[in-house]
């Protein structure tokens, strides 16, 4: 299986970077082989990936890669129709959407891969999180952003929050699912105590394949003993 | 100064202490609700004014530098109790006041981690701040790195006399157009700089190498046989024996004699000062615990966790590591950041065979994070006195433990650890 890792220097601050090894882990310990492709700005995107995973970054670093992401939109567009895995953290969420306004009122053009438009505020939505899906139970981690994302009718969210704010701090939505691309605001790194979720996703590349989704069990006891300590802690 | 401040202070403290408790925040607050402009007016009075150290990593042991090389020459006052915030700097204050009123020091030493800075420095102008990194740490309080600089930005522009900055960090240094005060750098030579990565080059970025000059500078490490670190300044080469390890303390001692040399001390002076400093609580401090030596080492963010893996010499050979994480307030309730961390060193040959526990409030989520390091894990126990005490009765006699903790970790386990053991 083949993962892309979408801008690994720019976008990474905020641990996200465990997602590609938690994905990486789970094969290897299944004795399914791995292959992590870093792309940065001006790489090429390969064509035969399984899953594409992107994270959060400064928003400084959003505007560094900014003109580069925007250049990939007809093809990220295309591997989005053609069912490609993806899941992006926060700042490559905001992105996978049609444009984030910031909170000087600047409209910089995303990629229109997700039905989501963000707005920049002054206040930072920071805490613990958790939030509920129907695909993948409970989701656990850590919300930390400025953008206000509200959804479309293109995408559905992904879960509703609980403890968190979620997309924009009204409507309790969490994310936001279209096919195999996933958008989150959820940090921590969201995999690390959501194996279940984890697996879902290697379940959507096995199967976009044509391949057997059994996966072989993993005593995951310790990530479910970290998840539930976590939902307990103050946001 | 205002003598009813001193004594409500100092009564305050009398009290506390009558009820055995260590508290330093109380008599700060209290002496702050009463007299808001206390602080200002007794930093005031002082004939070399205050010298603020912030910054991300490095705060306690570069400001025990600097006031053990001050102390050469000056009656310092310095917030050594391990609180930084300007409650600390008050009680402070008022216990080193005389009864009558006085306060018996030429300058004062503050540690301040940057909210706090900036909030002090709104209070008191300091005449020289020392500024020394920006690293992701506590970004549930600050949102991101880039926000955190603007911070010490901030410090930079209150400061009225010199501002000393970390040239080999990129956002340190282009504050110097932040301020009006004179600015000097201190930094790492060339060939050094690679051991110094920040959190954006150990991604890949490209290493910034600066081209200012640097009033001290950090020439050489101690290597195999050869315990001295090599520190130019004052035109040439010295060699020190630091007492406090590791490449990022050497660093540090490059920023506090680059500080020292703003008080036009003498070379001489400087070098006997740094040789008298000994480690900061916490970092680096020993135990004794049943005949078993443990080592407890605070972590508190991916760029220290690091530095403290790799180049800590006490992990090869230690027979039991334990990694405690809280996530309270003053930790950082995100532990996100623990996944910037390599710990695949961990299951080094030299020390493959260590006992591997975790404790803290997060002991489970660290657990994970070694497991995903492929690095097994002996126990997970969230209790910090348990868990120390399983370390321990898991090695021999003689036996080594390595304890990493984050912040309120530490002052748990320092409580513990004098309770069932002794400073080393
Ligand atoms: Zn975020």
């Amino acid at each position: 299986m083949k993962l892309i890792h979408l801008y690994p220097r720019e976008m990474n601050i905020y641990g996200d970077t465990g997602n590609v090894v938690v994905l990486a882990r789970r094969l290897k310990w299944r004795g399914l082989p791995v292959e992590i492709a870093a792309v940065s700005v001006g790489d090429p995107l390969p064509h035969d990936a399984d899953i594409l995973l992107g994270g959060g970054g400064q928003d400084a670093a959003q505007g560094e890669i900014g003109a580069d992401f925007a250049g990939r939109g007809a093809e990220l567009r295309a591997m989005a129709d053609d069912g490609l895995v993806m899941l992006t953290i926060c700042g490559t969420y905001q992105m996978l959407g049609h444009e984030f306004i910031t909170h000087e009122g600047r409209r910089i053009p995303g990629v229109g891969v997700l039905d989501i438009v963000t707005t920049g505020q002054a206040e930072r939505l920071i805490g613990n999180n958790y939030v509920d899906t129907d695909d993948a139970g409970r989701l656990v981690g850590y919300e930390n952003h400025s953008g206000l994302t509200d959804l479309g009718p293109g995408v559905r969210p992904l879960g509703s929050t609980q403890l968190g704010r979620g997309n924009n701090g009204r409507d309790q939505t969490e994310g936001a699912v279209r096919d195999n691309v996933i958008g989150t605001y959820l940090h921590g790194p969201v995999l690390a105590k959501s194996p279940q979720f984890a697996d879902d996703l290697l379940r959507r590349a096995l199967s976009r394949r044509g391949r057997d989704t059994d996966l072989e069990p993993l005593d995951d006891s310790l990530a479910e003993q970290a998840a539930r300590v976590a939902a307990g802690r103050p946001r | 100064m205002n003598l009813l401040a001193v004594w409500l202070g100092k009564l305050t403290l009398m009290a506390l202490r009558a009820l055995g408790r260590r508290g330093n925040a109380l008599p700060g607050l209290v002496v702050e609700k009463v007299f808001p402009s206390f602080l200002a007016r007794a930093m005031a009075r002082l004939p070399e004014g205050v010298v603020v150290i912030t910054g991300t990593n490095g705060k306690t042991t570069t400001t025990k530098m600097i006031a053990t090389i001050l102390g050469e020459r000056y009656r310092v006052l310095t917030n050594d109790t391990g609180s930084n915030f300007v409650r600390g700097a008050i009680t402070a204050t008022v216990e080193h006041a005389t009864w009558s009123g006085e306060l018996p020091y030429d300058v004062a030493v503050f540690e301040l981690d940057e909210a706090w800075a900036v909030r002090f420095v709104a209070l008191v102008p300091p005449r020289r701040a020392l500024l020394l990194n920006v690293m992701r740490d506590q970004l549930d309080r600050f949102g991101e790195i880039d926000t955190t600089a603007g911070l010490l930005g901030a410090v930079a522009a209150a400061t009225t006399g010199h501002v000393v900055l970390n040239r080999d960090d990129e956002r340190v240094a282009a504050l110097a157009g932040r301020t009006t005060a004179q600015v000097s750098y201190y930094g790492v030579a060339p060939e050094l700089r690679a051991l110094f990565p920040n959190d954006e080059e150990l991604y890949g970025g490209p290493v910034f190498m600066s081209e200012h000059p640097a009033s001290a500078e950090l020439r050489g490490l101690p290597a195999g046989e050869q315990p001295y670190i090599t520190l130019r300044f004052g035109g040439a080469d010295h060699e020190v024996l630091l007492r406090a390890d590791g490449p990022h303390n050497a660093q540090n001692a490059a920023g506090a004699v680059a500080l020292a040399l703003t008080f036009g001390m003498d070379t001489e002076t400087v070098l006997h000062g740094l040789r008298n400093v000994s480690p900061a609580f916490g970092r680096g401090q020993s135990f004794d615990i049943d005949g078993r030596r443990l080592v407890l080492q605070l972590v508190k963010n991916p760029a220290g966790f690091r530095q403290t893996l790799r180049t800590l010499d006490g992990v090869t050979g230690a027979d039991a590591i334990v990694v405690a994480i809280n996530d309270d307030y003053a930790d950082g309730r995100d532990v996100s950041w623990l996944w910037d961390v390599d710990f695949t060193g961990l299951v080094a040959p030299a020390i493959g065979d260590a006992r591997r526990s975790t404790s803290g409030t997060r002991a489970a989520d660290m657990a994970v994070r070694l497991r995903y390091d492929d690095v097994s894990v002996d126990e997970v126990e969230p209790d910090l006195e348990k868990a120390v005490r399983s370390a321990v009765e898991a090695v021999p006699e003689g036996g080594h433990v390595v304890v990493f903790s984050t912040y309120t970790a530490m002052w748990a386990l320092h409580a513990i650890l004098l309770r069932i053991g002794q400073a080393a």
